[in-house]
């Protein structure tokens, strides 16, 4: 909002990081600690459980309460001093240019670097079946974040339903497939129209919409498919899914055990990973399809007003942009990969229900793109790997994995609101191209 | 060659509610010169020009557009992007509105949207990189250079928009218009917040549009020395309504303007402009 | 025509249950421009400490109805504003001249975190409590033997909404709080220049918010007999969408669009198809933003060129 009131009350952080002494500290993590007694007292104090006739039972937990009050306390110590050790919150946006700079210079190698790396990844790790799958689904959620990433990070244009397009593409592919028998490579495309289809059906009830309206009936729009697709039963099978959803060939080339395989086909033995490691190559694929794709429309017309669109919206229609096509277009375009990845993902699971699509997968890709920095494609990629493979550091606490992931989120917003990679590169330059820092770099009213 | 305005206005009116912002407003900007609308702060000068631009649709009223071909183009009929696109009629805003995130070359490509969509095939033969495309581009590019050359911004062009000093951003704004290529450029402010020095460029800028490229300039400005060192016609609007209008040495001397201005009615004014002289 | 009837009643209380949510989406909105993405959630913690409160109190062996009722309310009030309190300290308080994406997924991760953090401390099984307000009235009886009723139960959730309101409503329009409300919802700056503690005020403004969410958790336990983990996602859609509907920004809008959404909810469940109910209540959100995006008492917004 202001520079006045962030000034005050960066003098007051200031102040207080300077002359908090051992007493001033104490006490914060005490009423921290008052505070957490009241919050945690009766939700983890008490616990209840409905008993076998229905009734409510209840029995006490004090002392998880007294560990979780001591853990606050303990917490609210350390971070003092952390941020006593550290300065003034607010210093580490103080980053000297020379180190962005050769940061961005480690970019320009970390790209090619991880591509490479990418490649080889089931020639290293092709005895280990689990690092394959972990593979294929960070690299699902690369392109899902790639996709959502010219919806939110190039027009600007918050998206909280893009799942809708992932099930969409993911239903168009099984029910094609399981109905008529078509082939992944024919339903492929379909499942991508079918989805861009549905981008422009949501995009033209929502142009006129901003900001935080936007988002709400995004997500409205994401809820409304997933209900009907678990209410239409006829045609989706409800809540049960679909199943037996066939798996990719390659062009026709069934890849499992049959005589017209492709392991008899090439004369050598059969082995499951073929088809893991097929589909890594395939996802990988689309997923550089479609950075090929982005990288390409952004220094096209389109993608230059999808950016001018998030910048300015007034300023467009005065410059003769036609607002409406450049914002469905946007829509259509990220949805459209978010139907190619919904039809792999259906390839690969064999079998899809509603389960898979709810609001927390869409906020899951949003995360993906606002932590990698809205608009760069590094950033999106190293945030997918970052958020998919620290969840799946707490597979094994599975009820505890959500918990960890909002809090998670919460935290890298306070920390970096502008992402992994903050800053934009030009998509035109006369003699050299300089990267634009992300404090002006707008993120667009709708 | 046709002889008739390249803008007339007739009898707008624009109401908000139960205010009249502008009432039966007509004047008319000549081809090739520039007409200044001026007026004191609340005079409906900004509404004006959002109905000619197509910000907002008058509530009655005709705006004409006369291209040079002699095609008439009824501007309260088209809507926001279209003017821009197909009646050629460019703007800048009182609070500058540029891609503050994208540098100056890049605004003055998003300019030329237009012309670039057309050549790129609407992007599918873009996408492939066709030559066609890559021709059109390097002529943008071009065009593009030569209004950086022309504000004194080639250095700066790979420099981010919300980089640019303010009077760079004025100036930056007027080219990124005019890569549009427009028939009419109209400007709300363009002297607002400048100094004495930016000033001075900038009625060069404006003198230089309008006899190199003979374009047709309406301004709005606050600035007496830009108005009436460059204007060819003024306008003068108070309280939604003209109250004068002719060449800068006429509206200079007339009591009503001056009246206007100072707050006085006309009698005060006069007996202020003959203790002057 | 009693059918009718009686789906009015029961649309009316359903509806204000929703309204109860709302007026905390609709102040946060006024005063921070976000949505409070976690407030369905403090709903939901509002019903669960309600719920435990009320365990305990019928446990230390108290009879007396009203009495239990009153504490409960009051402890469902305070624990949660000060989850309201907590919850704006740690998610947006450091966020809050950040860029505009930030605050509102720093909401989503908030939400998640109240949805799961109940889940783990009370369990993902629906949490049920036998009826504590019974008997009622038969208002009409009709000639097929449908009769319309009014239970105590309604009448209770329909007054405690109606009374929460009014002290509200004086507490935003006369007293000193309410001004510093009003005035950082006109303009931050200028109300910290005269002397309004801005981050007080907004602290406030969701330890209200969050309080009145808790009144719509107990109403909520009360009416339906039970809670979940999961109910503040759903609720909360619908209560912003009640909020939106009465015109952002307006309290009296917040309980009219509660009542319409509750009204709406209800009949397309009687007369059409329950599974889609929630689809009719998204659409209506859609339809609402797109066709009146100020609502039905909002201040029209004016685009500025």
């Amino acid at each position: 909002m202001t520079a006045l009131t962030t000034e005050t009350t960066s003098t007051e952080t200031t102040q207080v990081s300077h002359t908090a002494g051992i007493p001033f500290i104490l006490k914060k993590a005490f009423l921290g600690a008052c505070v957490a007694l009241v919050l945690f007292l009766l939700m983890i104090g008490i616990r209840t459980e409905a008993g076998p006739d229905g009734q409510l039972t209840w029995w006490t937990r004090f002392g998880d309460l007294a560990s979780i009050v001591g853990l606050v306390f303990g917490g609210s110590i350390v971070i003092e001093l952390l941020r006593q050790w550290i300065g003034p919150t607010g210093a580490e946006k103080l980053v000297p240019a020379s180190v962005q700079r050769s940061m961005s210079l480690l970019g320009r190698f970390l790209g090619p670097a991880l591509l490479v790396f990418t490649l080889l990844v089931p020639v290293i790790f092709y005895n280990q079946r689990y690092i394959l799958d972990l593979a294929i689904l960070v690299l699902t959620y690369v392109m899902l974040g790639w996709g959502l990433n010219v919806v939110v990070g190039l027009a600007g244009l918050l998206d909280l339903g893009y799942v809708a397009f992932y099930a969409v593409g993911a239903y168009a592919y099984a029910l094609l497939a399981t109905n008529f028998g078509w082939s992944f490579w024919v339903c492929l495309p379909l499942a991508g129209m079918l989805a861009a289809l549905w981008g422009v059906m949501l995009g033209f009830p929502v142009l006129r919409l901003r900001g935080d309206y936007l988002a709400i009936v995004t997500l409205a729009f994401g809820e409304i498919i997933r209900l009907v697709i678990l209410n239409w039963q006829d045609l989706t099978g409800g809540p049960n899914g679909v199943s037996g959803i066939p798996r990719p060939t390659l062009f026709g080339i069934p890849l499992d055990n049959s005589d017209d395989g492709l392991a008899a086909k090439l004369g050598i033995e059969y082995s499951p990973t073929h088809r893991i490691v097929f589909l890594f190559y395939l996802i990988l694929a689309l997923a550089l399809l479609t950075n090929w794709v982005t990288i390409r429309l952004r220094r096209l017309p389109i993608g230059r007003a999808w950016e001018a669109l998030r910048e300015d919206e007034v300023a467009c229609r005065a410059l003769g942009i036609n607002t409406t096509t450049t914002k469905l277009t946007a829509f259509a375009t990220g949805a459209m990969f978010g139907g190619f990845a919904g039809a792999f993902f259906a390839t690969r699971q064999g079998f899809i229900s509603p389960e898979s699509f709810t609001f927390q997968e869409s906020a899951l890709v949003l995360a993906i793109v606002v932590l990698g920095g809205m608009g760069s494609q590094l950033g999106v990629a190293l945030a997918a790997l970052t958020m998919i493979g620290g969840f799946e550091l707490f597979r094994g606490l599975e009820t505890y994995r959500m918990l960890v992931f909002g809090m998670a989120m919460v935290l890298i917003m306070i920390w970096r609101p502008r992402g992994i990679i903050g800053h934009r590169a030009p998509t035109v330059y006369l003699t050299k191209a300089q990267a634009i820092s992300s404090d002006l770099v707008k993120e667009g009213h709708g | 060659m046709s002889g008739e305005p390249i803008l007339s206005v007739d009898r707008l009116t624009m109401r908000f509610g139960g205010i009249v912002a502008v009432q039966d407003l007509s004047f008319s900007a000549e081809r090739s010169q520039i007409t200044a609308l001026i007026g004191p702060n609340g005079a409906g000068k900004t509404t004006v020009f959002n109905c000619i631009t197509g910000f907002y649709k008058p509530t009655g009223g005709a705006i004409r557009l006369n291209h040079d071909d002699g095609k008439q183009i009824a501007l309260e009929r088209l809507n926001d992007f279209r003017i821009a696109k197909q009646a050629k009629v460019a703007r800048t805003f009182q609070n500058i509105r540029l891609f503050p995130g994208m540098t100056a070359l890049e605004n003055l490509m998003v300019a030329q949207h237009n012309t670039l969509m057309r050549a790129s095939g609407f992007t599918f033969l873009g996408l492939v990189g066709v030559p066609t495309y890559r021709d059109a581009e390097k002529r943008a590019i071009a065009l593009a250079t030569d209004w950086l050359k022309r504000i004194n911004l080639f250095d700066r062009a790979d420099d981010a928009a919300g980089n640019l000093a303010y009077g760079d951003q004025r100036r930056l704004e007027i080219a990124r218009a005019m890569c549009t290529e427009p028939v009419l450029l109209c400007l709300d402010e363009p002297a607002a917040g400048l100094n004495a020095r930016e000033s001075a460029s900038l009625s060069e800028l404006l003198l230089s549009i309008r006899h190199e490229l003979g374009t047709s300039i309406l301004l709005i400005e606050h600035d007496m020395s830009v108005v009436m060192e460059i204007s060819d016609h003024i306008v003068v609007m108070d309280h939604g309504l003209k109250i004068a209008q002719g060449t800068p040495r006429q509206v200079r001397d007339d009591p009503k303007v001056i009246a206007a201005y100072l707050g006085a009615d006309e009698e005060e004014a006069k007996a202020v402009m003959e203790s002057e002289s | 025509m009693d059918y009718f009837a009686q789906q009015l009643i029961n649309g009316l209380v359903l509806g204000s249950i929703y309204g109860l949510i709302a007026i905390g989406y609709t102040m946060v909105y006024g005063i921070v421009g976000m949505i409070n993405f976690a407030h369905g959630d403090i709903f939901m913690i509002g019903g669960f400490i309600a719920l435990i409160s009320f365990l305990l109190l019928v446990s230390l062996g108290l009879t007396a109805i009203p009495l239990i009722l009153l504490v409960v309310l009051l402890v469902a009030m305070a624990v949660t504003a000060l989850y309201g309190w907590t919850v704006e300290r740690i998610a947006y308080r450091p966020l809050r001249h950040s860029f505009r994406l930030a605050p509102m997924l720093s909401a989503i991760g908030m939400s998640f975190v109240l949805t799961n953090y109940s889940q783990v401390a009370q369990g993902a099984r629906v949490k049920p409590v036998p009826p504590i307000i019974t008997g009622g009235y038969t208002l009409h009886e009709g000639p097929e033997g449908f009769a319309v009723q009014l239970s105590n139960m309604q009448i209770m959730v329909v007054l405690v909404t109606i009374v929460l309101l009014a002290m509200f409503t004086w507490l935003v329009s006369r007293t000193r709080l309410g001004r510093d409300m009003r005035a950082c919802e006109q303009d931050q700056t200028m109300a910290a220049l005269l002397g309004v503690d801005v981050d007080r005020t907004i602290s406030m403004t969701f330890v209200i918010g969050a309080a009145l969410a808790a009144v719509a958790g107990m109403m909520y336990l009360l009416y339906y007999g039970q809670v979940d983990f999961f109910m503040g996602f759903v609720a909360g859609i619908k209560a912003f969408t009640a909020a939106v509907l009465g015109g952002i920004g307006s309290l009296p809008g917040a309980v009219l669009g509660g009542l319409a959404i509750g009204l709406i909810e209800t009949f397309w469940s009687a007369y059409f198809s329950v599974e889609y109910k929630d689809v009719a209540a998204f659409s209506i959100l859609i339809i609402v933003l797109i066709f009146m995006p100020t609502g039905l008492l909002g201040r029209p917004e004016v685009e500025k060129v």
